[in-house]
């Protein structure tokens, strides 16, 4: 199994890349962190005519702090967020969910923006923006724009992200105070892609009721599934196990996941509901 | 109209890199993985290639002071970079890293094939958190990516608890620290 040819360009300046992405599009993949995509070349399931190498680029890879939140930029290893107290003080349910992904040789070398390019509707990073309503910045020749993370997940493995473009900075907000988050998920192995996970982040105020809730389950749908209903019917409330109950049932009554050779669609379906009561006992004990 | 015709021609690049404190100049394909760069190239067949996708973690090894897996990177990608492999870990008159010596001593390993990838990921794991009191599932959790299908794992995680419980670990490697 070996990389089948392309032509290999590693620029070294952001617009060397999206002048790269503009003359090539379609046939040019880019190459961040390489733990999807070399696998994919490895095994010729991919066979881009160009590779354009992102490693190179000095100002992609940074987590700061801005008034509602962090700013992570693209290129950022999976490890330096997971070691992060920035992270793990202001946006605890990435700090949570990034220990999920792969292990740690793979998080050594994987991207937040990778991750969320390649959009597997499996994965840890795309629940959590999704969750969070975060939003991803993308720039080409043509000028940069913000993604809003429910227009940025198209389908698997497909994002609203043009060829032209570069994913080059993830935006989420920060967790308000008395907040509590949980990120539960059940694979056939540790560090496999999940068979069904879900992201959760619930805050509370000072007489314990819930005044916001973020919840994404992944694995059961095209992309990663906010639970918008859910979250509404647990807003303005205390948390108790029936609640709790509701909001599993409510998200999970038109859920139709799709089955494969891992898990059933029964199965997944099932098991979503076990997770989000699990995942809103969990948030709750945090906060 | 053959491949020939149709794919551009490889790219060959010379890099540079420090493998095991040693300095190399050498030739590449830009296509060629770091793993077969190392072997087939460097000659150092010690990293292990197994299943040459990311999952069985037989040829991990240290690049910039990270575990990383060697067949998903490219060679080029590792220019003017520093890499530790499993040749670099014994001293250079043949005594063994304490790693190595606790897993021959303990039984983690039996034919050896994925040994040099748990050799490594553990080495990061020392060099990150070498705390005596790591749980098990610490451990393991280190391992986690590396597959060995002869040991059931025991042996691996009793070297591994042997080496941090030593009063004074001794972690450097040849040549320059990693």
């Amino acid at each position: 199994m070996k990389p089948p040819r392309f032509a290999y360009h590693d620029p070294v300046t952001r617009s060397e890349v999206l002048s790269l992405l503009e003359d090539y599009g379609d046939e040019a993949k880019v190459l961040a962190g390489g733990q999807s995509l070399v696998p994919l070349l490895n095994m010729r399931l991919a066979q881009p005519a160009h590779l354009v190498d992102i490693n190179r680029l000095p100002d992609l890879s940074y987590i700061r702090e801005v008034d509602n939140g962090l700013v992570i930029g693209a290129l950022t290893r999976q490890r330096d967020i997971e070691r992060s107290a920035l992270v793990q003080s202001r946006c605890p349910l990435l700090a949570r969910a990034i220990s999920f992904i792969g292990h740690a040789p793979i998080r050594s070398r994987g991207t937040i923006g990778g991750s969320l390019v390649h959009a597997d509707p499996a994965a840890e990073l795309p629940a959590v923006l999704q969750a969070l309503g975060g939003h991803v910045r993308v720039e080409s020749l043509a000028g940069s724009r913000e993604i809003p993370a429910q227009e940025f997940f198209v389908g698997p493995l497909e994002t609203s992200l043009t060829s032209q473009e570069l994913l080059t900075e993830v935006w989420l907000p920060a967790a308000p105070a008395f907040s509590g988050v949980a990120f539960v998920e059940v694979s056939r192995r540790h560090g496999d892609y999940a068979l069904v996970g879900i992201a959760a982040q619930l805050t509370m105020d000072k007489d314990s009721t819930i005044t916001m809730a973020c919840l994404a389950l992944m694995g059961v749908a095209e992309t990663p599934l906010r639970l918008y209903e859910a979250e509404a019917a647990l807003v303005g409330k205390r948390p108790d196990e029936q609640l709790f109950n509701a909001a599993a049932e409510l998200s999970i009554t038109n859920l139709d996941p799709e089955a494969d050779l891992h898990a059933s669609g029964e199965y997944r379906r099932a098991v979503a509901g076990v997770l989000i009561n699990r995942a809103l006992h969990m948030a709750v004990d945090h906060a | 109209m053959s491949e020939e015709d149709i794919l551009p021609q490889q790219e060959k690049r010379v890099i540079q890199v420090r493998v095991n404190g040693i300095a190399y100049t050498a030739e590449a394909e830009t296509r060629w993985l770091l793993s077969d760069f190392l072997r087939h190239t460097l000659h150092l067949t010690g990293t292990h290639v197994g299943c040459e996708h990311g999952v069985c973690g037989a040829c991990t090894v240290i690049f910039n002071g990270a575990p990383i897996r060697s067949c998903l990177m490219f060679a080029v990608q590792a220019d003017g970079g520093e890499l530790l492999t499993v040749e670099g870990l014994a001293a250079s008159d043949g005594t063994l890293h304490p790693l190595q010596q606790a897993f021959r001593q303990y039984h983690g390993l039996q034919c050896g094939f994925c040994t040099p990838g748990f050799l490594l990921a553990t080495y990061a794991l020392l060099q990150d958190n070498p705390d005596p009191n790591l749980s098990d599932e610490e451990i393991r959790e280190a391992v986690s990516g590396n597959l060995c299908r002869c040991t059931g794992y025991q042996g691996i995680v009793a070297a591994v608890r042997h080496v941090l419980t030593q009063a004074k670990p001794e972690l450097t490697v040849r040549g320059e620290p990693v």
